[in-house]
């Protein structure tokens, strides 16, 4: 049932005996590599929010919290050929796990709240893929469309609870003092800060996960059912876990979309939030961290770029507020056509090509076969 | 022992970026003092963003796309309208009004994004008529402790009059629970045999209303529905409604449910008598709606017929009275600076609220600054007279707008007065008449105190 397109992650099993040590051995160096690179991504980033005004960075501070959701999907979908049109939905969990906990329990430290956010949502997670595991393509589909459509629904049947319509408004958490005197942040850069930490975690997480066996489990599981059952893969519960993993993920863009936003609200869920997290995993490359967190920026910083040319070019506000839905869809045709890869995958694939071909007139050997031929290395013996 | 070896490699990569990144922080740390929050050009006198010696900037967030905007979309051009016509006149102390609009599709986190472009990166003055309780709610705080001013936000929630907790937060229209005393008061006096059956929303929009009725018919109510905005399907209130024999609906609702329950109440040949709030009715909107609902089974003209004998409230004209000279002048303004489409009442809605803060402009004076346009809507704002036919309950305790409305019947597209303007307070505050408290409209548009 391969209709999700392969991509070939970073991947590089360093020493390839993966079997019995839990692949620990081979998680060593990578998660060590991934560890630097997150590390350096984070100074980058407090170096552009030093650098940046106060409106940039709240727009960074939202593209934080669409990485997780997006990058979650991106593994679902691109390494274990799930799809879900239900994220929106699962990030709403997160969101109204967040609302109420900061509501109704005082001085509960945020990480706290993230973490109960992601278990809530796992939970949601694990129900949802449970019965997802059973199901393929279009009926998966069905099924978590329902979900987008009917989670934001019950936050108007208990009101009580969640606030009806206009939702539950969120005191996001207070930056320290010593970091504000440190950084120079305000409360509202703060959770760009916040997000961006957490969002490098998720990200840093994810990324080792991939290059485990887990990972490796999912995409034979993607590239073919019968082979990875022969393999010895459990196919319901490889899908199940995918599943909940991408939950999780899902619930703390949830904790930080409430933060951010200051409330929770089922008008931010509708099924249009859960259509532009599949655009930004399509766009930016189907099981591409890094595509992930490209279509997360362009999630972010497309639409109010494309409505202020459009007021640019001197058309009226209602034209100009069209212009984006019309230039995303007309961005999504092209791009099908053209690089149906999404941006990282057609990059990586052109690079791939062209180390092919040097390869072939420079005999070397060792990492780079690992890395061309990482999916198929399952069968040892 | 292959995780000893790791340990001290993760620890070192830990140590360096930690220091980098306080080192970075460090080094970000003395400019950041100069930045000063949001505040552009803020003297020791007040907050000055967004104004200059020959132009102020302002702007608001509008459903321009997507469910909400029919109708609500032609608030904002009517505003702009208005604004480029007394700019034309030399604007207001000699400043012209720049005015933004932005797009948050009735999405409260759209709204979110829009309004920290407008404080952050347009470095308006102040927001505008920002509108819808779930969209605007999401955003109050935020202007609030930016002090930004957040002028007659377009919704009748209970929440804007809060002078304590946003006190840079301004209603404009009357709100729910006052309409729903007045409504009330008229049913108990007018029509005290009416079996009274509620149509709600299920957000402040009903509840408020319900709240201000009940202090009247308590006695009278024999069925309460409640639908939740987003649905399409109203037969099972409806249903109900019919059932427990109302024979009197008075509905909270949006004008697309208006509609819905007209249609529906077709369907089920109930015929009840229809009493609606002042934001569900606008005879034109709800006519084309129920053309476009019914798939042409019934004609827009046919479906303004539908609502004729319908009650409702109203606040300001409205365009069908064209001999009123606020709906002259109205009709003045769009034709020189409209989009060419016939006046509406959203485009009235629209220019009424921007005269209001026309007027705020007028009372701050020369030197305005974002403290002083609140203070002088604080001092000076109760005595504001303009297209509304009640005044403005402005004051440093109250913050809550238009203080009453008149009861109307739907005919033939327009309506027929019934009461003279109702004067109340929320809660318990007793309800009084007052004749209308309009003025002539300035011929140049432009507010004099």
């Amino acid at each position: 049932m391969s209709t999700a397109i392969t991509s070939t992650p970073t991947g590089r099993p360093a020493s390839s005996r993966s079997g019995g040590l839990k692949g620990l051995p081979g998680l060593r160096s990578t998660a060590l590599r991934h560890l630097l690179l997150m590390a350096l991504a984070y100074i980058g980033i407090v170096l552009l929010l030093q650098a940046l005004d106060p409106f940039r960075a709240s727009q960074l501070a939202s593209v934080a919290y669409f990485i997780p959701a997006v990058a979650g999907l991106t593994v679902l979908t691109g390494l274990n050929g799930q799809i879900s049109l239900g994220h929106g939905a699962l990030m709403a969990v997160g969101a109204y796990t967040t609302a109420v906990l900061l509501e109704r329990v005082e001085g509960l430290p945020f990480v706290v709240v993230v973490l109960a956010a992601v278990l809530v949502t796992s939970l949601v997670g694990l129900i949802v893929g449970a019965a997802a595991a059973r199901l393929h393509g279009p009926y998966l589909a069905g099924a978590t469309l329902a979900l987008a459509v009917g989670v934001p629904g019950l936050a108007i049947y208990f009101e009580e609870l969640l606030g009806g319509e206009q939702g539950l408004r969120v005191q996001p958490p207070q930056s320290p003092e010593w970091f504000e005197q440190l950084t120079g942040a305000t409360s509202r850069t703060f959770l760009a800060y916040v997000g961006w930490a957490l969002a490098l975690v998720v990200l840093f997480l994810l990324s080792n996960l991939l290059n485990s066996r887990v990972g490796r489990q999912w995409r034979a599981v993607r590239d073919d059912e019968v082979a990875a059952q022969l393999a010895g893969i459990d196919l319901g519960r490889s899908r199940v876990v995918a599943f909940v993993v991408s939950a999780a993920c899902a619930g703390v863009a949830g904790a930080l979309y409430a933060t951010v936003i200051r409330l929770a609200a089922p008008g931010s869920f509708t099924l249009v939030l859960s259509l532009s997290l599949l655009t930004a995993i399509v766009i930016g490359g189907l099981g591409s961290l890094l595509g992930a967190v490209i279509g997360s920026v362009l999630l972010v910083f497309l639409g109010p770029f494309l409505t202020d040319r459009g007021t640019g070019l001197g058309l009226s506000d209602i034209q100009s507020a069209n212009v984006a839905p019309l230039v995303y869809g007309l961005v999504l045709v092209v791009l099908m056509l053209v690089a149906p890869r999404g941006l990282v995958g057609t990059v990586r694939l052109k690079l791939l090509q062209r180390q092919m071909s040097r390869q072939r007139a420079t005999q070397r050997t060792g990492d780079q076969n690992a890395q061309a031929a990482g999916d198929q290395q399952q069968t040892p013996s | 022992m292959s995780i000893s070896t790791s340990r001290p490699f993760a620890r070192a990569a830990m140590a360096v970026a930690g220091a980098a990144v306080l080192l970075t922080a460090c080094g970000g740390g003395s400019e950041s003092t100069s930045e000063g929050g949001a505040s552009g050009g803020s003297g020791g006198e007040g907050d000055t963003t967004g104004v200059t010696a020959t132009s102020i900037k302002i702007g608001t967030h509008m459903p321009l796309t997507g469910v909400a905007a029919p109708g609500y979309s032609e608030i904002s051009p009517g505003v702009k309208a208005y604004f480029d016509y007394i700019n034309e006149q030399g604007g207001i102390n000699g400043r012209t009004i720049e005015y933004t609009v932005r797009d948050d599709t009735y999405n409260p986190t759209k709204t979110t994004e829009v309004v920290n472009q407008l404080v952050l990166d347009d470095k308006v003055f102040g927001v505008l008529q920002g509108l819808g309780t779930p969209t605007h709610s999401a955003v109050i705080d935020q202007l609030n402790e930016d002090k930004v001013p957040d002028l007659f936000a377009s919704s009748g929630a209970l929440a804007w009059d809060n002078p304590e907790k946003y006190p840079y937060t301004f209603g404009w229209q009357p709100d729910y629970e006052i309409e729903g005393k007045i409504i009330g008061k008229y049913i108990k006096e007018n029509l005290p045999d009416a079996k009274v059956g509620l149509y709600l929303q299920g957000d402040d929009l009903g509840a408020d209303g319900a709240k201000g009725l009940k202090q009247f018919i308590s006695d009278q109510i024999v069925s309460e529905v409640t639908y939740t905005s987003g649905g399409t399907d109203v037969a099972p209130q409806i249903g109900k409604l019919k059932a427990d024999g109302a024979d009197l609906v008075v509905g909270f609702n949006t004008p697309t449910y208006t509609a819905l329950s007209q249609l529906t109440a077709r369907a089920l040949s109930y015929k009840p008598e229809w009493f609606y709030s002042n934001v569900a009715l606008d005879p034109n909107l709800v006519g084309t709606l129920l053309a476009s609902f019914s798939k042409g089974a019934v004609t827009p003209e046919a479906g303004v017929a539908l609502l004729n004998g319908n009650y409702t409230t109203k606040y300001f004209a409205t365009v069908d009275q064209t001999d009123d000279p606020w709906v002259q002048l109205w009709d003045k303004i769009w034709k020189a600076k409209g989009n060419g489409k016939p006046l509406t009442n959203f485009n009235v809605y629209g220019m009424a609220g921007a005269y209001t803060f026309a007027q705020a402009l007028t009372a701050a004076g020369q030197d305005v600054t974002r403290e002083g346009i609140v203070k002088a809507l604080e001092e000076k704002g109760s005595s504001f007279r303009g297209p509304a036919f009640a005044p403005f309950d402005y004051s440093a305790t109250s913050h809550r707008g238009i203080s009453g409305v008149k009861v109307v019947q739907v005919k033939d597209g327009g309506v027929e007065e019934l009461t003279e303007t109702q004067i109340t307070n929320d809660g318990d505050a007793p309800i009084t008449e007052g004749s209308d408290d309009t003025v002539a409209p300035p011929a140049d548009g432009r507010p004099t105190l």
